[in-house]
């Protein structure tokens, strides 16, 4: 009942706490360790209350507690508070869960990190945690929006939390700039929103649109420009150019933000508002297609490519395209559905992608090779996410999977459903790609690929410590716990999928996984003759489709240039003029300092020359 | 003698004073000019004075007298003053206040 909202404020508040603390406690955050722990005990406290939260919300029935913020003439512009409902609590579970088991598994993935810089992580963490939390109980688009750009924050300093290296300080800015164009969009949208209904709350917006598209006139342009701010940050097709290079963050990173919870925020946001993109068949259904087309497109780019982040970063885009492509199709609450499924199995592959970089100390599958029998217990659990994302059943991901189709083809998105299945047979392809490559085969050589920089290598791996394989067994054996709980009983669809879905569905990923084999396990096909049959798609694979150069190009000649003019105009005529002005004065005050020259002597002249003068005007006649 | 010939008299002493006051480079020198030019104006109080048969003017004439005393007396205390810490006396040196 009420506690719903009690126990969700305190999830939201425990790392609020302890970013508090980190923050302003220096010698706490710089003591490393001690500040780890902190972090982590009050983000399993934060797990406990939004588990809490969730059994006791009651579904269909949203608990609300609101403090007034912004008060203004007549009332209250807006306010601050918790929207606990059966949805967003058990997005609240996942938020909690997966960053409270990413940061214990960091604990063990930077353990050589110097204690300065791991209490700076963990207060990132915190702060991370605590905005996201923020986002997901947001009873109004004002909170919603500044949790939104704070995650993004938290984004920007955890891709570049090893600033040192060029290449993460420039993932990050990318990272910013990138979502801060969707984010721009948003904002706009917002603001017209509020013109239009004059309130920014949730539930007063929810029953103005019980009253029909009548009530709200105008809403198109206004629910796109919102869509462009969940674009951003869930990597849609332009927007998605940053997710990849997202991964020069540390693992761990990339696996709570870049893959399980802020990417999926726009999702999070569609799925929200849903009852308002309701109202605009047309946005939604450039969702719909937006989406598919991302996910087809972000498949092929994830079967070219040789770093394993990389490969599961375009897996992200393209699973996120998947969820847009269910919420443009009608059916948010498949979206929302394998935003959760989707969370806990890429979390996994992320952190045991994190698990073999750590021991083999390369990104590059390609120096990878035999790791199954050096890594079991990593293999496994690996093995465990690939088939989740593949949509083989009794696994997560195949019953939301599965609905996203389901719901694509029941919406009349036909052209979109043939991209989606497409992207299932490539996301089982490339997945697998990765396993046959990475842990089948032949160890790679030591130094092959300049690796070693931390004396490991493939031929001497070694599986994780306790501390980051736990984290890993808990999220497998999560995804195996709902991939069995929704082959038992799954919640009703809103919508009859047709019969030949599931052998569809299923038959694809099996194809995708058969081809893998065929080329990476037994060697019967070259994977050179592959690319050579699909020269120009491949090579233009290879380069990303020239999309990031694009961005680039835009980014140099268009902002830089523009950058440039403006500072010219700056220097040269804002600051050109008011130079003058004041070198004029200077001189002037040279000069005529001297008069000043201190002799009393020429002073009565002056007098004396004055009072002449003064006679002579006097008496001159007019 | 008519009210014109005293007029010329202390116009001719207020420009010697006057004179002296800009070109001496003596301090004690540019008060003695400043006595002249003072001496000057008293020359004319006391022949408009007489010519106009009012005493008033006589009477500003002795307070006149009077100031100028305590003026020399501060004056050329402050000469000497001055020359016991700059060790001069001489104007143009005097320019601290130079801008």
């Amino acid at each position: 009942m009420a506690a719903s909202g009690n126990f969700a404020l305190w999830a939201w508040l425990a790392p609020a706490l302890s970013f508090v603390l980190l923050s302003l406690i220096v010698p706490l955050r710089r003591s490393g360790k001690p500040a780890a722990w902190l972090s982590i005990v009050l983000s399993a406290g934060a797990l406990v209350a939004a588990v809490s939260a969730w059994r006791a919300s009651v579904p269909d029935m949203a608990r609300r507690m609101l403090w007034e913020w912004i008060p203004v003439e007549d009332g209250v512009l807006t306010s601050v508070g918790v929207l606990a409902d059966a949805d967003s609590t058990l997005m609240l579970i996942l938020v909690a869960l997966v960053s409270f088991l990413v940061q214990v598994y960091s604990l063990g993935y930077l353990a050589d990190e110097p204690p300065a810089s791991l209490g700076r992580y963990y207060t990132y963490q915190s702060l991370f945690a605590f905005s996201m939390m923020g986002l997901v109980l947001a009873p109004n688009f004002v909170q919603l929006f500044i949790c939104w750009e704070l995650v993004g924050l938290c984004s920007y300093l955890l891709i570049g939390y090893w600033y040192t290296r060029p290449e993460a300080a420039r993932a990050a800015v990318k990272a910013f700039w990138v979502t801060k164009a969707g984010d721009v969009g948003f904002l706009i949208g917002i603001v017209m929103l509020w013109s239009r209904t004059g309130t920014f709350d949730f539930s007063e917006l929810f029953e103005m649109a019980q009253g029909g598209s009548d009530a709200l006139p105008g809403l198109g342009l206004v629910m796109f420009c919102i869509y462009l701010g969940a674009a951003g940050k869930s990597a849609q097709f332009p927007f998605h150019v940053w997710l990849p290079d997202a991964m020069e963050g540390p693992t761990p990173v990339s696996a709570l933000i870049h893959a399980a919870t802020m990417v999926t925020a726009g999702v999070y946001l569609l799925f929200r508002t849903a009852f308002l993109f309701e109202q605009t068949p047309e946005v939604l259904a450039a969702v719909g297609w937006i989406g598919a087309f991302t996910a087809l497109f972000a498949a092929t780019l994830a079967c070219v490519q040789q770093d394993i982040k990389r490969v599961l970063a375009y897996s992200t885009v393209s699973q996120l395209g998947y969820m847009m492509a269910a919420i443009g199709a009608g059916f948010a609450s498949a979206g929302f559905l394998h935003l959760l499924t989707h969370g806990v199995f890429k979390a996994l592959l992320f952190l045991a992608a994190g698990a073999v970089i750590h021991a083999v100390g390369t990104n590059d599958i390609f120096g990878m090779g035999g790791l199954a029998r050096r890594m079991p217990q990593t293999f496994v659990v690996f093995l465990i996410g690939t088939l989740s994302l593949a949509g083989i059943p009794f696994f997560a991901g195949f019953f939301s999977k599965e609905e996203i189709l389901g719901a694509t083809w029941t919406g009349g998105l036909t052209v979109p459903f043939v991209m989606l299945v497409a992207a299932a047979f490539l996301t089982a392809f490339y997945m697998f790609r990765v396993v046959f490559i990475a842990f089948m085969g032949a160890p790679a050589g030591a130094a092959a690929h300049g690796s070693g920089h931390r004396g490991h290598d493939a031929a001497h791996a070694h599986d994780a410590p306790a501390i980051m394989t736990v984290p890993l067994w808990i999220l497998a054996l999560l995804a195996m716990i709902i991939g069995v709980g929704f082959a038992r009983s799954h919640p009703e669809a809103e919508f009859v999928a047709p019969g030949w879905l599931t052998p569809l569905a299923v038959g694809v990923a099996l194809g995708g996984i058969v081809l893998s084999a065929v080329v990476y396990a037994l060697g019967w096909i070259s994977p050179a003759w592959i690319f050579r049959r699909l020269a120009v798609l491949g090579e233009a694979a290879m380069e990303r489709f020239w999309l990031d150069d694009f961005f680039a190009l835009l980014y140099r000649r268009g902002i830089l240039e523009l950058a440039r003019i403006v500072g010219w105009v700056d220097r040269y005529i804002v600051d050109g003029i008011l130079n003058v002005l004041s070198a004029w004065t200077l001189t002037a005050g040279d000069r005529l300092r001297r008069i000043q020259s201190g002799q009393a002597q020429d002073y009565v002249y002056g007098i004396a020359l004055g009072v002449l003068l003064l006679m002579v005007w006097m008496r001159w006649p007019r | 003698m008519t009210l014109q010939a005293y007029l010329t008299l202390a116009a001719m002493l207020f420009c010697i004073g006057l004179f002296g006051v800009l070109t001496r480079r003596n301090t004690i020198g540019i008060l003695l000019g400043i006595e002249l030019m003072l001496n000057a104006v008293n020359i004319n109080l006391v022949a408009f004075a007489r010519f106009l048969g009012d005493v008033s003017g006589m009477i500003f004439t002795v307070f006149t007298i009077c100031i100028t005393v305590a003026e020399v007396a501060l004056g050329l205390a402050l000469v000497i003053l001055i020359y016991r810490i700059r060790r001069t006396a001489v104007a143009d040196h005097l320019d601290l206040l130079r801008g």
